[in-house]
């Protein structure tokens, strides 16, 4: 039970060079792992490719020893550094939740994701804000694994803090396993019983 | 008007507000920031710390006078010690004024970083880019790539470097720090420090408020729209006691080498502010007197605060 990257090579194209070469890293189902490296390194584009938005150019993604799901609802889920440009900004909130399944009010009220934000559009809302919809979607959706790539940057430390201690418990909860990009070396010792640092391997 | 013109920016009784249309036919204005006060003085870092969604980038905004249409500003801005119009905005910024915006998406798809970096200046200030480069540890080439070859951390400090080229006397830096690794984050803040020590303001948001309270001369923190506190970098770095407003030490308590203990609820919406002190639906010491009337400043220990209760 896990999600693996076997012998991941990745460029954007044979004219460009490797962001990643011959990269190995398993989640265990209910695991909490910290991706350490300093910018440039190919964290987020790692994070893309566990997520199945991009296919690697050589190796493997493997969900439970099969490659990801190419339909329906991917058990891998990804929340972006930048909420804002994960969510159409044409759409009311409540359709970008809706996208996912009937609204939870459980999860909802977990991340404090007040019923006036609803109906207004994306850019009437924070950054902060913004990132708890992206959250209380993938969770809706019934993801076993997230990819947080860098989740809280965004977010003052009380709402980190907040938003944090939610994903944890549902985590514990779901028995869903976390991969967290973050650079601050404080919190993944915080939220994480493992560190991978991609500049150390 | 002395004071005025000693200080780089000064900010009184801030507010702004968005026009809206509430139902069919009316409109209404929706407050996002009130009474508001900043100063910088020139050698000053002032962190502007505080909740996600308290009104910092629109501050940064109203300064540089770019709010969308349906907004309206009151209260006083000033820019070394002339009211800081429309028109001198148009002026300034850019020049005398830069801003290092929040959001990647601020460089243009479809434009290479250097010339981006450069802009329309004459003669191009390519060595001076080259140098900042450098400093940020952007690789050389990176001058030849366009924005969606960046990753988040290096179109960050590309949006650092092209504040820095400008030789502005004031910046404000909104965020300039996230998906940057703590070398690179130390190394921006390291170069906005010395921009400071030259005589310039720096004005700093940022969520990192720990690497802020280690840069920073004063922190401001703001809460739904106003600032809460503002104090000597030091009594951050020194702990919870050496703060006044509860909200202050909330934060420091929510820092993950702190506790992570986050306080409960959440930061009143806009349109739905209390009609009292705005943390009293938070606040663990409020009593009648919070709830009836908003605290007005108070100066306490060489720092000021909204608070009844500060001490």
């Amino acid at each position: 039970m896990a999600l693996e990257a076997k012998n991941l090579w990745f460029r954007y194209d044979r004219s460009q060079p490797w962001i990643l070469e011959n990269r190995n890293l398993t989640l265990e189902r209910g695991e909490r792992v910290a991706l350490f490296a300093p910018s440039g390194y190919g964290k987020s584009t790692l994070s893309l490719l566990l997520a199945g938005y991009l296919q690697p150019s050589r190796g493997q993604v493997l969900l439970e020893g099969a490659p990801l799901p190419r339909r329906g609802v991917c058990p891998v889920q990804l929340i972006y550094q930048h909420p804002e440009k994960a969510i159409n900004p044409r759409w009311r909130l409540k359709k970008v939740l809706e996208e996912s399944g009937k609204l939870d009010e459980q999860v909802l009220d977990a991340f404090g994701i007040e019923s006036a934000w609803l109906d207004r559009f994306p850019r009437e809302l924070s950054g902060g804000e913004l990132q708890r919809f992206c959250l209380a979607r993938a969770l809706m959706s019934g993801a076993d694994y997230l990819i947080c790539d860098e989740i809280s940057t965004m977010l003052d430390v009380i709402t980190q803090a907040q938003i944090w201690n939610v994903v944890l418990e549902q985590a514990e909860k779901r028995n869903m396993a976390i991969l967290a990009v973050t650079h601050n070396q404080n919190l993944a010792r915080r939220i994480c019983s493992r560190v991978v640092d991609l500049s150390r391997e | 008007m002395e004071a005025k013109n000693e200080s780089l920016l000064e900010i009184h009784d801030l507010s702004v507000a968005f026009r809206m249309y509430d139902q069919v036919l009316g409109q209404k204005d929706l407050q996002v920031i009130s009474d508001l006060h900043l100063t910088v003085r020139p050698g000053e870092v002032v962190a502007v710390a505080g909740s996600s969604g308290s009104g910092k980038s629109l501050l940064a905004s109203a300064i540089l006078g770019i709010l969308p249409g349906n907004a309206t500003v009151k209260g006083h801005l000033h820019y070394q010690g002339q009211e800081l119009t429309p028109a001198r905005q148009a002026a300034l910024r850019g020049t005398e004024i830069a801003l290092v915006p929040q959001s990647v998406a601020y460089l243009d798809p479809l434009m290479k970083i250097g010339a981006q970096a450069d802009g329309h200046r004459r003669p191009k200030p390519t060595e001076k880019r080259r140098e900042l480069f450098r400093r940020l540890s952007l690789p050389e080439k990176t001058g030849k790539l366009y924005p969606f070859q960046l990753s988040g951390g290096m179109a960050r400090r590309v949006l650092v470097s092209t504040a820095l080229i400008s030789g502005a006397r004031l910046i404000i830096a909104d965020e300039p720090t996230p998906g940057m690794s703590l070398d690179q984050a130390l190394e921006a803040l390291k170069l906005f420090r010395q921009m400071a020590d030259q005589g310039k303001g720096v004005v700093l948001i940022t969520h990192d408020i720990d690497l802020a309270f280690a840069f920073a001369d004063r922190v401001a923190v703001f809460y739904a729209g106003t600032t809460v506190e503002t104090a000597p970098a030091a009594d951050f770095r020194a702990g919870p006691e050496a703060l006044r407003h509860p909200y202050s030490r909330a934060l420091w308590r929510a820092l993950p080498q702190n506790g992570f203990q986050p306080i409960d609820g959440f930061q009143p919406y806009a349109g739905a502010l209390p009609g009292g002190c705005l943390f009293a639906p938070r606040c663990p010491y409020k009593t009648a007197q919070c709830e009836q009337s908003p605290p007005p400043v108070r100066e306490i220990r060489g720092g000021e605060v909204r608070c009844y209760h500060g001490a």
